[in-house]
């Protein structure tokens, strides 16, 4: 057994909690300066000393953006867009992770070392011709090509989650649906699907965070400012009154909202998809 | 009949899974496979996009890359912020995985500790980088407190001076990243069996001999691996940047992606846009084939 309370274990033990304040400051000072700056006046967030609580606590700047059409559409645009590609991703990718998880054929290894790598194809590279490609068919500035190029890059992540969480059922259920005459395709919905839900929440979170974080095809792919979705209405915000601090952090707070509930009611599950990418 | 039933059966195993993979490899295929032999065509057309029928470029466009200092730049900036990224991600995800791992603190304590310094990656890369302009502000809460410590003597412009704005997005990028490889570090060590530990205690190990020759040496699968996709990852990382300091001033936080970008929607040079773009996939190929390798041969 290890001694403890000796003077230098005592020692160690406070300097150990005072590092870990040190660490909660840096991790947690700038999220607590978005939301305290997003409760103050718009005066008061430049004041000198900085009011580390808003002096005049007022809900000014939330007003301002939840008062403002313009604004809420930026929202809707973002949930929509995220929930259409997170069902789409969800489905496809449910298919494709049976596909891998239960059948051996030709060109499965060589397939799935496409999807991973896949992973790792920069968005930049993708947008040029995305662009062009938009462009060419009349789906600028559109839903479908959010949507459509959204699924590009949840898709492979999908698929590596679900897989992963398939290849944990026991076969032997699937196979009594065989045995009993039933196909592939009833085993999959009869059996695999109502087991699988906690692998489908855990893609369809992570599906859901990659497409509410996007910014680069949304900035390039929609121009009119009612197809635009959260991120870029930050970006737009800025540029249209550069020292409205206080609407900028208020919009960021409602801009992170969907990600911090997840994370408070299913945490599990987002560090399941977070970490996903590395534990292959 | 029952011979005809079973082959038809077969048949059916033989091709179902393709079926199940069709749509999958439709998108795959169509919408990345695709694009990116279109880039790459794009690179060698002149006008590619904007013309219906380009002509042949050869390696103008890639000349004119290389001959372009910013280029080179960018390359090099982009090589700073990654390694800077990723090194410190990796030392302050260890450093935090290691103390709440550790069994002086209460676990009450641990499980909120755990929770808030996993904040940073709840954020919107646009957000983060709007946080770090509020408090990188000039007249901002970051400057007015190393004013009142002594450590700097005036006013400094974080973002908008050439000396300091890449060494502050790095440090809002080093921020925003670490807690991938502290969350991944901590599931690592909750992994290390704990006889390892006792058996070193016997032979009387000191905490810094166990640190070296137990934990790291078990979590160096998890810290390559990381490691890697970090620096692939942390090489593309445009949103950030874009809003800070949207690659200025003078160039001095241009990065690969905003370069490439700048070429592609401020110049509307898609052709050249497209041989940077190729230029960035080939590094991240590369580092990929690495990565895929490292992942099979473990």
């Amino acid at each position: 057994m290890r001694k403890r309370h000796t003077p230098k274990d005592r020692l160690i033990t406070v300097a150990l909690h005072v590092a870990l304040a040190a660490g909660l400051f840096f991790a947690a000072f700038p999220i607590y300066w978005m939301l305290s700056s997003s409760f103050k006046s718009n005066t008061e967030i430049f004041a000198l000393p900085p009011t580390i609580l808003p002096k005049a606590f007022t809900l000014e700047a939330y007003a301002a953006i939840l008062g403002d059409p313009v604004k809420l559409r930026f929202f809707f645009n973002s949930y929509f867009v995220a929930g259409a590609v997170t069902v789409l991703t969800v489905l496809i990718a449910l298919l494709a992770a049976y596909g891998f998880s239960r059948f051996n054929f030709r060109g499965k290894g060589s397939l799935n070392t496409i999807i991973i790598s896949t992973q790792t194809i920069p968005p930049i590279t993708l947008l040029i011709p995305f662009f062009g490609l938009v462009v060419s068919y009349g789906i600028f500035d559109t839903y479908v090509a959010l949507i459509l190029t959204y699924l590009v890059f949840t898709l492979p992540y999908a698929i590596l989650l679900m897989t992963g969480y398939l290849n944990t059922l026991p076969r032997d259920l699937d196979e009594a649906v065989a045995v009993d005459g039933g196909s592939s395709w009833t085993a999959l919905w009869r059996v695999i699907v109502p087991i699988s839900l906690p692998g489908i929440v855990a893609t369809s979170v992570y599906t859901f965070l990659l497409c509410w974080n996007e910014f680069l095809f949304a900035l390039t792919l929609t121009k009119s400012t009612s197809m635009r979705t959260v991120p870029i209405g930050i970006q737009l915000l800025m540029g249209q009154h550069a020292f409205e601090w206080n609407q900028m952090m208020a919009m960021s707070v409602l801009g992170s909202l969907p990600l911090l509930l997840i994370y408070l009611v299913a945490q599990r599950y987002f560090l399941a998809g977070m970490t996903a990418g590395s534990v292959k | 009949m029952t011979r005809q039933k079973r082959s038809h059966h077969k048949l059916k195993r033989a091709v179902a899974p393709y079926l199940y993979l069709s749509p999958s490899l439709l998108i795959i295929g169509l919408l990345m496979l695709l694009p990116m032999v279109t880039v790459i065509a794009y690179s060698f057309q002149n006008s590619a996009v904007l013309r219906r029928d380009p002509s042949f470029a050869g390696l103008k466009h890639y000349q004119a890359i290389f001959d372009d200092p910013v280029f080179w730049a960018s390359l090099w900036h982009t090589l700073y912020f990654t390694c800077m990224s990723v090194i410190f991600h990796m030392t302050i995800g260890m450093v935090f995985a290691l103390m709440l791992n550790s069994d002086r603190i209460n676990p009450a304590l641990r499980n909120i500790l755990r929770v808030l310094y996993i904040l940073p990656w709840l954020f919107t890369a646009v957000i983060i980088a709007v946080i770090w302009r509020l408090l990188l502000e000039p007249n901002g809460v970051v400057n007015s407190i190393l004013m009142q410590i002594g450590i700097i003597g005036s006013k400094v412009e974080w973002f908008s001076s050439p000396e300091t704005a890449l060494h502050a997005v790095t440090f809002a990028n080093i921020w925003a990243g670490y807690p991938l490889f502290m969350v991944s570090l901590l599931a690592g060590l909750q992994g290390i069996p704990k006889d390892f530990y006792e058996a070193a205690d016997i032979d009387g190990a000191k905490a810094y001999q166990k640190l070296i020759f137990i934990t790291i040496p078990q979590l160096m699968p998890i810290i390559i691996s990381i490691s890697l996709l970090d620096f692939i990852w942390t090489m593309q990382v445009f949103p950030l940047i874009w809003i800070t300091t949207g690659g200025g001033p003078i160039y001095s936080t241009e990065v690969l992606s905003t370069y490439t970008y700048k070429l592609a929607f401020s110049s509307y040079n898609l052709s050249q846009a497209s041989a940077s773009a190729v230029v960035i996939l080939l590094i991240s190929l590369g580092l990929t084939l690495f990565y895929i390798r490292y992942q099979k041969a473990r």
